[in-house]
């Protein structure tokens, strides 16, 4: 969405602050008091039931949290109010017109309301402003009010409570766990949020364009606005076929689990069967670096070092090699991904047990029989997973694809050919402004909902995988 | 036992088939080991190599070829208001003194000679050349030598990327400016040396002017939002989920949303991050308030698996000797358990860290790609990281350009390498064997 | 036929330097499958056996007893070089099978394995079929020339094992689905299946039942009329039962060695005496 807002203006940011601050002061003032309080009271002789500093933390807490809480809750929500009212003032013939779009409109009454004119404006955009400020003001003043109020009416109340039969340590202890159980409910809210945001998305994509044509079509073209710029191959129609940025994915994974797969087990069997420790100990983290390398810089070296590299290869042996091909790309992932699939199969095949190789041993076979015939075949399930989880991290992968394979949605399967990805093309698609009604824009949701499922889908049978296999073993 | 038809083979007949085989086996073995040392190899091999390429670009990025010249600094000229404010400087004619000034030193003569001088020395000349007065305005009125970047392209010549045999069509800077560089060069006016446009410099589309300190003011920030959010909520879940969750469904799916989120691919962050907080909320573009708060839900999975990994190290004599003396399951938690435990916690929430300082993507989907000149001053002001500035710099073709992007991800390298570092040393300091 | 080893000391050049003072009985025999000498093995700093000589008899069954961490498993696992894997183990001494040194340096410790099998503490088939886990030896070592021959081992194995009749009709079943007892004779046919000339069974029945343990004894009776067999016992009714001779070890040392009946109705060395009366062990 366009335009500023007043959400993080400088004005309410200093006003939430200092509402901030006072509520903490409030705070830590029944703080003192509980404690005090309670002190005073086992002076007397009384038995309390808990330490006094509980007593006060209990007032303390009571004073901070519900009011923290509406701070928070009306400081992001009341501009989502301020937008909605506004609405209401765009006269029906405007809304009623052909190019109109809310978030022009909105970003209008914004520019007005912080000032900042770009010409002369139509006077109900001066009169939704002047409105504007004046629910500010009002939201300011309920904002404190409310919030104040709240804050020290809680502490009142929980002050009032404390006496030596109350269970403060127990009240507070309540809290704390409320709130850490209200953590762990981020998790649950992120995957909501995941699920929802990309869904109604979705959901809109697909009513423009049918689900048959975004899984079975064979051509991607989403440059084109409706009928706006004609002339173009397609008919001047976009269109949304998926099927060449899958194809496009796969065949860029393939190749990275080609370099990936054979170099990292080899590796992991070589370091965990064959290895001094001391070998070990150098090799491992050498190879963890590559792990820790940034995405982005081996986008770099692909686009840099890598693709060059190939083109001019494959030049000279008369091929004709893409600039951005699939070769490239997917060689580099392959790079990436090696620290990945050799620290999981080191983790598959340390978990054989000794008692299979001794077995081996005994019975004369030589390590490399060992391993291939005796502890392979018993840490394939888990290698499998862990080629899953490759798969998964191969078809993710965003920054390598996005500045290394291009964006020409070729269907081949030619690795030299230059084809596009789902995650290079949802990057392509949601940078910079854009407008949420458009096919365009959504069909990147939709995109985003398919890479999802195959990732989660990819985890999740290699987790199933993982969880049989260690049940086999433990 | 005796009853058996079949016969087994006798010792000294299986010894002489196994004596038989063995070479071939020998052989398989040698092979074997063969494949391991090679794919140890090719990993390696990749490694150097990523490493030879950004650092052999990446060392000269740290450098760029600055021209010195003596700069008659004219009062009139300078500050024509006589105020010496910000306006009054920009109103005065800082290019036309620095130019002046050029064409001496390289003997700059006639139209098409100036015009072909005035291209050597950076458009970032001006802007330098009133800060210093700002600093000092008691240099006004004096005649100083002083030092200016050259422009990229100007750079790129005395680098050898712009060869002299090259048609002068082809290459471009002319002979007129190769004459007056080497005019300047001869004089030894032009040195290079390390480059504080890289450091203190902020994004630009020159490449001579371009750095990196407002991608890592952005970066910093971003990071300080991540870790603000993520370290304490991580570590909350990890407690209630170790330590007091019940175990029922709600739990387990809890426990089964923490995984996959481990696995939602970055990207899908982005999304979220661009469809709630900006669409939804309405929140503003390019801030690293957004880009921390998406980092942080991205980091916490990292976060909470590996701080309860590190509560579960905890041996359960130690919340036993505290439940034992009469401690509540809270106060044990707090006061035994997780003091404990904060090893690996910290250990666990630098790793994250890293990730996050290292992620690119999810940045890009909440448009911190922006190209922002002013380096951010608070989480509220747009700016841009250094995953993302490399990431912007990549697509220009300068060859400067290639060369700061080298630099910029060393930087980025070093702090990841300090991070992961910084991880080992608490590991190997504070861990404690049970 | 013999091992890969050109220039090997004949019988009489593995001289005992000297005999150590501290082991009671005859450590020697008239005709010994494998011979030990001055046999000294460290872990590290630590050493685990410390001088030790014994020869084991040809067709014989010969038990080693002792207290935990006496190093009678450890002096199993070098007879068959087992000790080969553990990166910090170091052998001092000979070892000799036939009378061939198998430490000299250019042995190889395939062809031993192949001659002198073994069988684990606890049973541990590969999780393969029962018909892949016997044929794997004769498999790996090329000792069968045609699927008939292979057939012909694994049912010859499986009998001797006394296994056949309880799984003929299931070979291509998971070996891991057997029993306890069943596994452990499993194993006994695996490692027969690549006709070996000495079995080594280290604590061969410590985790099964007392069934499947007589189960397991009396098939090592059977087998000692073909086979030369060390076993590691931690049980003396074992001992007792199954073997001809019985070497005590104590702290890495050789204590006593004799016919078993001898050792357990008339101990001489008073430490195998207290071990054997149960005042420790």
């Amino acid at each position: 969405m366009a335009g500023s807002s007043f959400l993080f203006g400088l004005e309410e940011q200093v006003d939430s602050f200092a509402l901030l601050i006072a509520v903490l002061l409030i705070s830590s003032g029944y703080f003192y008091l509980g404690t005090r309080s309670s002190r005073t009271v086992r002076a007397a002789g009384a038995r309390l039931h808990s330490l006094p500093h509980y007593y006060g933390l209990f007032a303390g807490l009571v004073a901070a949290l519900p009011a923290l809480s509406l701070l928070a809750i009306l400081a992001i929500g009341d501009d989502i109010v301020f937008n909605k009212l506004a609405l209401g003032f765009i006269p029906a013939d405007v809304k009623a017109g052909e190019n109109y779009k809310e978030v022009i409109v909105l970003a209008q009454i914004y520019n007005v309301v912080n000032g900042i004119n770009f010409g002369e404006q139509p006077d109900w955009v001066y009169a939704a402003a002047e409105a504007w400020h004046g629910w500010e003001d009002t939201s300011r003043l309920l904002k404190n009010v409310t919030v104040l109020a709240l804050s020290l009416l809680g502490g009142m109340f929980a002050y009032r409570m404390v006496n030596p039969a109350f269970r403060s340590r127990n009240a507070v202890e309540r809290i704390v766990m409320t709130i850490l159980a209200a953590s762990s409910a981020i998790a649950i809210l992120t995957t909501i949020g995941i699920v929802f945001s990309v869904i109604f998305e979705s959901m809109r994509f697909f009513a423009l364009v049918p689900v048959s044509e975004f899984l079975f079509g064979t051509t991607w073209n989403p440059q084109f606005e409706g009928a706006e710029r004609a002339g173009s191959g397609q008919m001047g129609l976009a269109t949304y076929g998926s099927v060449p940025l899958f194809v496009g994915t796969f065949l860029i994974s393939v190749v990275a689990l080609s370099v990936s797969v054979p170099v990292g087990l080899f590796s992991a069997i070589y370091l965990s069967e064959y290895a001094t420790p001391r070998v070990r100990s150098l090799v491992k983290p050498l190879m963890e670096l590559l792990a820790g390398v940034p995405t982005v810089v081996y986008g770099f070296f692909a686009a840099l070092t890598v693709a060059p590299f190939i083109r001019s290869t494959g030049m000279s042996l008369g091929l004709d090699v893409a600039s951005e091909s699939a070769l490239a790309a997917g060689l580099v992932m392959g790079i990436m991904i090696i620290p990945f699939v050799s620290s999981l199969s080191d983790d598959v095949i340390n978990a054989v047990p000794q008692a299979l190789r001794d077995a081996a041993y005994g019975l004369g076979s030589t390590q490399s029989e060992t391993v291939r015939q005796v502890v392979l075949p018993a840490a394939l399930p888990g290698i499998v997973a862990a080629i899953l989880l490759a798969v998964s991290r191969a078809v993710g992968e965003t920054m390598i694809v996005v500045m290394a394979a291009g964006l020409a949605a070729n269907l081949s399967l030619n690795p030299l050919d230059a084809v596009t990805t789902v995650t290079s093309q949802i990057v392509t698609i949601l940078v910079g402004d854009q407008e949420f009604e458009s096919a365009k824009t959504l069909s990147a949701f939709a995109l985003a909902l398919t890479l999802i499922v195959i990732t989660l889908g990819l985890n999740f049978m290699a987790l199933q995988i993982v969880k049989k296999y260690r049940e086999q073993y433990e | 036992m005796s009853d058996t038809g079949k016969q087994m083979m006798s010792p000294a007949m299986a010894a002489e088939r196994v004596a038989a085989g063995l070479a071939a086996r020998r052989g398989r073995e040698k092979r074997f080991r063969i494949y391991g040392r090679i794919a140890i190899g090719i990993a390696l091999a990749f490694l150097v190599t990523l490493f030879v390429s950004i650092f052999s670009k990446g060392i000269p990025g740290f450098f760029q070829h600055y021209v010195t010249i003596e700069v008659a600094l004219d009062r009139a000229k300078l500050d024509p208001a006589g105020d010496l404010s910000v306006q009054s400087l920009y109103d005065g004619d800082a290019r036309g003194v620095i130019r002046t000034a050029l064409y001496e030193a390289a003997g700059a003569s006639g139209r098409s000679g100036r015009k072909a001088a005035g291209k050597i020395i950076s458009q970032g000349a001006e802007q330098r050349l009133r800060n210093a007065i700002l600093d000092d305005p008691s240099i006004l009125g004096t005649t100083r030598a002083m030092t200016f970047a050259v422009d990229d392209d100007v750079d790129s010549f005395l680098r050898g990327f712009i060869k002299r045999e090259t048609p002068e069509k082809d290459r471009r800077i002319n002979d007129k400016m190769i004459g007056y560089i080497d005019v300047l060069n001869d004089k030894g006016l032009i040195s290079f040396r390390f480059s504080d446009y890289l450091v203190f410099g902020s994004a630009s589309r020159n490449a001579e002017m371009a750095g990196i300190y407002g991608a890592l003011v952005g970066s910093i920030l971003t990071l300080a939002v991540c870790l603000v959010l993520s370290f304490p909520l991580g570590v909350a879940t990890a407690v209630y989920l170790e330590e007091f969750a019940p175990k029922n469904r709600v739990t387990e799916i809890i426990e089964i949303n923490i995984n996959n989120l481990a696995a939602v691919p970055s990207v899908v962050f982005g999304i979220l991050g661009l469809a709630v907080f900006i669409g939804t909320f309405g929140m503003p573009r390019s801030i690293p308030l957004i880009g921390g708060v998406v980092l942080a839900l991205m980091t916490l999975p990292t976060i909470i698996i590996s701080s309860r990994a590190a509560i579960r190290a905890v041996p359960p004599s130690i919340r036993d000797a505290a439940l034992g003396v009469g401690a509540s399951r809270m106060q044990t938690m707090l006061h035994h358990v997780v003091p404990l435990a904060m090893p690996g916690m910290l250990t666990g929430t630098i790793i994250g860290m890293a990730q996050a300082l290292g992620e690119t993507a999810p940045l890009l989907m909440i448009g911190m790609v922006a190209f922002i000149v002013d380096v951010p001053g608070s989480v509220t002001d747009p700016g841009t990281v250094l995953p993302v500035q490399i990431f912007m710099w990549a697509d220009f073709a300068e060859r400067m350009f290639i060369l700061k992007t080298s630099a910029a991800i060393m930087v980025l390298l070093a702090f990841l390498i300090l991070m992961n570092a910084a991880a080992i040393v608490i590991r190997k300091k504070l861990e404690r064997r049970w | 036929m013999e091992m890969q080893v050109m220039n090997a000391p004949s019988k009489q050049d593995l001289e005992v330097s000297h005999v150590p003072a501290e082991t009671v009985g005859n450590i020697f025999t008239d005709h010994p499958r494998m011979t030990a000498r001055n046999v000294n093995v460290y872990y590290g700093d630590k050493q685990a056996i410390d001088n030790v000589t014994l020869d084991i008899a040809e067709k014989q069954v010969i038990a080693f007893i002792g207290p935990s961490g006496c190093g009678k498993s450890t002096f199993l696992r070098c007879l068959n070089r087992m000790n080969d894997t553990i990166d910090i183990c170091r052998i001092e001494g000979e070892i000799a099978l036939d009378g061939y040194n198998i430490y000299a340096p250019d042995v190889d410790v395939v062809p031993l394995r192949a001659r002198v099998g073994m069988v684990f503490q606890k049973p541990n088939p590969f999780p393969k079929s029962i018909y892949d886990n016997v044929a794997y030896g004769p498999r790996i070592h090329g000792l069968a020339s045609s699927r008939d021959e292979l057939d012909d081992i694994v049912e010859s194995s499986l009998e001797r094992a006394g296994l056949w009749a309880e799984v003929r009709d299931r070979l291509q079943q998971p070996g891991t689905g057997l029993s306890g007892g069943q596994q452990q004779r499993l194993c006994i046919a695996r490692a027969i299946a690549v006709s070996p000339e000495v079995i080594l069974m280290d604590e061969p029945c410590s985790a099964l039942d007392p069934i499947a343990t007589a189960r397991i004894e009396e098939l090592i009776d059977e087998l000692s009329s073909q086979f030369t067999i060390v076993i590691v016992t931690h049980s003396m009714q074992q001992a007792a039962r199954v073997s001809q001779r019985t070497a005590y070890f104590h702290l890495g040392k050789l204590v006593e060695v004799g016919n078993t009946e001898q050792v357990f109705t008339n101990p001489e060395h008073e430490m195998t005496q207290n071990y054997i009366t149960g005042r420790f062990g």
